[in-house]
């Protein structure tokens, strides 16, 4: 046995450390490309495990992967230098709620849809809503910045955390932030780790703050002819005083593909639709509503329904919420891209993702947080079609291009992982890159954590999504 | 290379595509729970299985995680692709029987269980009667002398302790095959037996005879019927169930029916599915087509039926634990429900996660029973917050793990659980015309 392993077994339960070959296949991918094998699994229940684990690997220079659900969508939790895959979900779940603070205490294995549930009856809110909540753990929507349809009013992850515990690459135990909602001690380390991707340390415990759960909701769903008046009408709402909870973006192949996949009636001639939801007060959404209503029909929305009950309404969100298992009825791989414009740009950012559609001749497909100009231009396709994969690579580098130009982002939520890393100059710069990395090193001076992410390795220029 | 192709195909590699790796399947699945690793879940497994047909594992690292899995089909549910996990599980059995190397013993014990016990009839009501002998003269030996328990090493022991009151085989002999309603029947039936039920629950099987007359029906009990073949499917024994379902479906056709029923949630469940068991376009496909069509749960039809009135009350608090199989195969969730809501007096509290299996999946409680166990104490746990007076379901495996639930928390006394059928039966069911 490896000297590390049996230094490991010196503090963990052996039952928490797992080499056998079926181990580790299942912990060797993730929701994206390619599978990678651990050396071993290691399961970690508490802040000293996690001390202990960090300490032996920086002794033995084995690499360690944080993981928790592995719904990542960009490679973050692959093991790709192998060494030790971190599961942090066997972790002991805990959501410690204080009302009056309005924050709870969790642990990183909590499931993120578990929050709300829990504080739900304290009236109170956890706004962030990545369409995975109920599977993904909190511990990765820390490490990834996780967002959702709500990000448009209440912003994301990082808008909620206000303290963590962290064991660092080195193995030592570092609080950040408190429990308040102002603090402006020292940098503030508490975002930076927010978002590294499990790079610069094993999310152990977090603060989160809360929100009181707003009274009432709203939804309403306007139908449009063409692409580039829905996304005039996102701006022209957001310009007129009202602030939706939610602004989603379906385009027609989606609304086909859900139609197909489980009728429900949708307008399958349109070009695109919204989906808002409105949350407040009772009557002041009641004028919202009318208010979003004409300023929808004057910019030539060719139809608007407005659900009476809320049992209607869950079924115009179910539609939006069947957009993902339809398109995989498509074909059945998907390449899930979150490219995010500035919300003036989304127009123009459709156009020129028909260009690409065409040009490459993939079926590609458009839905998305547009509220907040993050879209999500899915490519469908089938890994086992080589030729096909080669278009859909140079396809994706070209949509990563067009966000840029257009004064967007690689990545709105999912992240930069291995998927998207060959591109991080173009969006950053060199220097900005360089600023990074000079964090990671000085943070993980042995490079033991999450290595190979984040940053392109050596002659990695392009996106690579078959076995070369 | 060819040896890779037919690798490939025995595992139906290609289906394994239809998984994006998501993950929406780990809150669903019970194992993932108990045994606290994704090699046990539904997603681990689908990647195994992957892994072991492009020859990257080996069918050994293949093994025990099938052979953990339930097969309660609650991550099918979830799935948003529709991954056809069932049909995976199948064949990666079958594949792994294929490449079994048993020990003699083992071999003869299988042998027996599913060539010979299962399928028969008179070795099922044979049991059945040891039962009743057993319980009826106190004459202990009476299971022993089936060697039920020397057959394997199970626990059957254990079970046995949970086995309700027996009819004498008198009463067994003189069921009648044929029976008639009062007025002119509204429906004519056919009742698949199923072997565990016929057996060890011959009562519930009765009830349900009586509950398809009172609602007006004419029913059936086609003579030479035989074991469904699930649990000869769940272990892998493919062309075995293959012969049941031939066998099966030539009974069920001698009859004229608009209905086959049953009350087995897992028999039900492959019944349904008799049709894939077949060569697409065969002449064998279509007659299982013509006989998938008109299975149905016991539940459907008294509720199509609607002819039944209920003249006592039964002030009870009970909970339900649907049987996996009749939700996530047969997907049939409401008439179950609708028929506790019609019975006076009733209080349904549900537990938190119904859909989590019991554990009983089959004979896993008996060949896995350690993790069966497991399973079962995270049920008892949810069972036990809403304090019931009983625990209903709809499948004789789910009947007779809930039974052991209650007997192992020691409430063996206060807590009953009981078939559908029988909870109806008790509260004086009456012809509505
Ligand atoms: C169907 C589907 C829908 C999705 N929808 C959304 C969406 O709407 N919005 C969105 O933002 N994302 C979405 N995602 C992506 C994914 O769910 C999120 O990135 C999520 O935060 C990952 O959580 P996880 O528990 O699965 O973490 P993993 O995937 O296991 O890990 C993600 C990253 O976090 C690191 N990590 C995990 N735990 C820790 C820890 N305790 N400490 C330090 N690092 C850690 C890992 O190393 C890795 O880099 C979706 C994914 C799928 C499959
Ligand atoms: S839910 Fe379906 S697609 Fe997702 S991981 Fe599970 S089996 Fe695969
Ligand atoms: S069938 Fe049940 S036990 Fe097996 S993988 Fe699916 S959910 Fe888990």
């Amino acid at each position: 046995m490896q000297k590390w392993l049996e230094e490991l077994l010196d503090v963990l339960p052996e039952k928490q450390i797992m080499t056998e070959a079926a181990d580790r296949f299942s912990y060797s991918f993730d929701a994206s490309f390619g599978e990678h094998l651990p050396e071993a699994v290691v399961q970690v229940k508490t802040t000293e495990e996690t001390v202990h684990v960090m300490k032996t690997a920086n002794a033995y220079g084995v690499p360690v992967t944080p993981r928790g659900q592995s719904t990542s969508l960009s490679g973050g939790p692959l093991p790709v230098k192998g060494g030790i895959v971190l599961d942090m979900v066997q972790w002991p779940e805990k959501i410690e709620v204080t009302p009056d603070d309005l924050i709870a205490v969790v642990s990183p294995s909590v499931l993120t849809a578990d929050i709300n549930k829990t504080v739900e009856p304290y009236g109170l809110m956890y706004p962030p809503d990545p369409s995975s909540a109920h599977v993904c753990t909190i511990g990765g929507n820390l490490a990834e910045n996780s967002g959702g349809p709500r990000g448009l009013k209440y912003g994301v992850t990082k808008d909620y955390v206000i303290g963590l515990e962290v064991v660092t690459p080195e193995g030592e135990v570092m609080k950040t932030g408190g429990r308040t909602i102002k603090n402006v001690t020292g940098f503030d380390l508490t975002k930076l780790i927010i978002g590294s991707e499990g790079t610069l340390g094993v999310i152990t415990e977090a603060v989160v703050k809360l929100v009181p759960k707003p009274p009432a909701v709203q939804t309403l769903m306007a139908v449009f002819d063409d692409v580039e008046t829905a996304g005039q009408a996102i701006s022209q709402t957001l310009t007129s005083g009202i602030l939706p909870s939610k602004m989603e973006f379906v385009d027609q192949a989606c609304l086909q593909a859900v139609e197909q996949y489980k009728p429900i009636g949708l307008p399958v001639e349109a070009a695109a639709v919204l989906i808002i939801e409105l949350d407040g007060h009772p009557e002041a959404i009641s004028i919202e509503t009318k208010e979003v209503e004409r300023i929808m029909q004057e910019l030539g929305a060719t139809d608007s329904q407005i659900p009476d009950t809320p049992e209607e309404a869950a079924e115009i969100w179910q539609a939006r919420k069947l957009v993902s298992p339809a398109i995989a009825t498509i074909k059945p791989t998907k390449v899930a891209e979150d490219a995010t414009v500035p919300r003036s740009q989304i127009g123009p950012m459709m156009g020129r993702l028909r260009t690409i559609k065409e040009k490459y001749d993939v079926d590609l497909v458009v839905f998305g947080h547009a509220g907040d100009g993050n879209l999500h231009p899915d490519v469908m396709c089938d890994t086992r079609d080589q030729e096909e994969m080669e278009r859909v690579e140079r396809a994706v580098a070209e949509i990563f291009e067009a966000a840029i130009d257009l004064g967007g982002t690689l990545s709105g939520e999912h992240g930069i992982g291995t998927m998207k890393s060959a591109f991080m100059e173009q969006e950053l710069g060199a220097t900005g890159v360089d600023m990074m990395k000079r964090i990671k090193e000085a943070w993980d001076p042995n490079n033991i954590l999450n290595p190979g992410k984040i940053f392109p390795e050596q002659g990695q220029t392009r996106l690579v999504l078959r076995d070369e | 290379m060819s040896n890779e192709t037919s690798l490939k195909d025995a595992l139906a590699y290609d289906k394994t595509f239809d998984c994006v790796q998501c993950g929406y399947c780990l809150p669903a699945c019970p194992t993932y729970e108990t045994m606290e690793k994704e090699t046990h879940s539904p997603r681990g497994r689908i990647n195994l299985i992957k892994m072991a047909a492009e020859g990257k594992a080996s069918l050994d690292d293949l093994k025990e995680p099938i052979e953990k899995c339930l097969g309660c089909m609650a991550c099918t549910t979830v799935c948003p692709t529709d991954v056809q996990y069932g049909d995976l599980l199948e064949a990666a059995k079958e594949t792994l029987e294929k490449h079994e190397t048993k020990t003699k013993t083992q071999q003869k014990t299988e042998g027996f269980l599913f060539g010979s016990f299962f399928p028969s009839s008179s070795w099922m009501n044979a049991l059945g009667q040891a039962t009743w002998l057993y319980q009826a003269s106190g004459m202990q030996k009476a299971a022993r002398a089936l060697r039920l328990t020397s057959m394997a090493p199970l626990h059957l022991g254990e079970f046995e302790q949970v086995v309700p009151a027996q009819p004498s085989p008198k009463e067994r002999k003189a069921r009648s095959r044929r029976v008639k309603p009062d007025g002119t029947p509204a429906a004519k039936v056919a009742f698949f037996t199923g072997c565990v039920m016929d057996s060890v629950f011959f009562e519930t099987n009765q009830n349900t005879v009586e509950l398809l007359r009172l609602s007006g029906a004419e029913v059936i009990l086609p003579e030479n019927q035989t074991c469904c073949g699930a649990l000869h499917a769940h272990a892998g024994k493919t062309d075995m169930a293959k012969e049941q379902a031939a066998a099966n479906i030539q009974v069920f056709e001698e009859e004229d029916v608009d209905y086959i029923v049953n009350n087995a949630g897992g028999c039900g469940a492959k019944l349904i599915e008799y049709d894939r068991m077949f060569e697409e376009g065969t002449d064998w496909q279509e007659r299982a087509l013509a006989f998938t069509e008109k299975v149905k749960d016991i539940s459907e039809v008294l509720v199509e039926l609607d002819g039944l009135a209920f003249s006592k009350d039964v002030p009870k608090t009970i909970t339900y634990q649907p049987s996996c199989h009749m939700t996530n195969v047969q997907r049939v969730t409401r008439p179950p429900r609708e028929l506790m809501e019609s019975i006076p007096g009733l209080t349904l509290k549900d537990m938190d996660n119904p859909g989590f299996c019991c554990g009983s999946a089959g004979i896993y409680n008996i060949v896995n029973y350690n993790d069966a166990m497991d399973i079962l104490d995270v049920k008892m746990a949810d069972v036990k917050k809403t304090s019931p007076e009983a625990i209903v379901t709809t499948n004789p495996g789910c009947l007779l793990q809930m039974k052991l639930g209650v007997q192992r928390e020691g409430q063996g006394e206060s807590v009953e659980a009981v078939h559908l059928v029988d909870l109806l039966m008790e509260a004086g069911p009456r012809s509505r015309n």
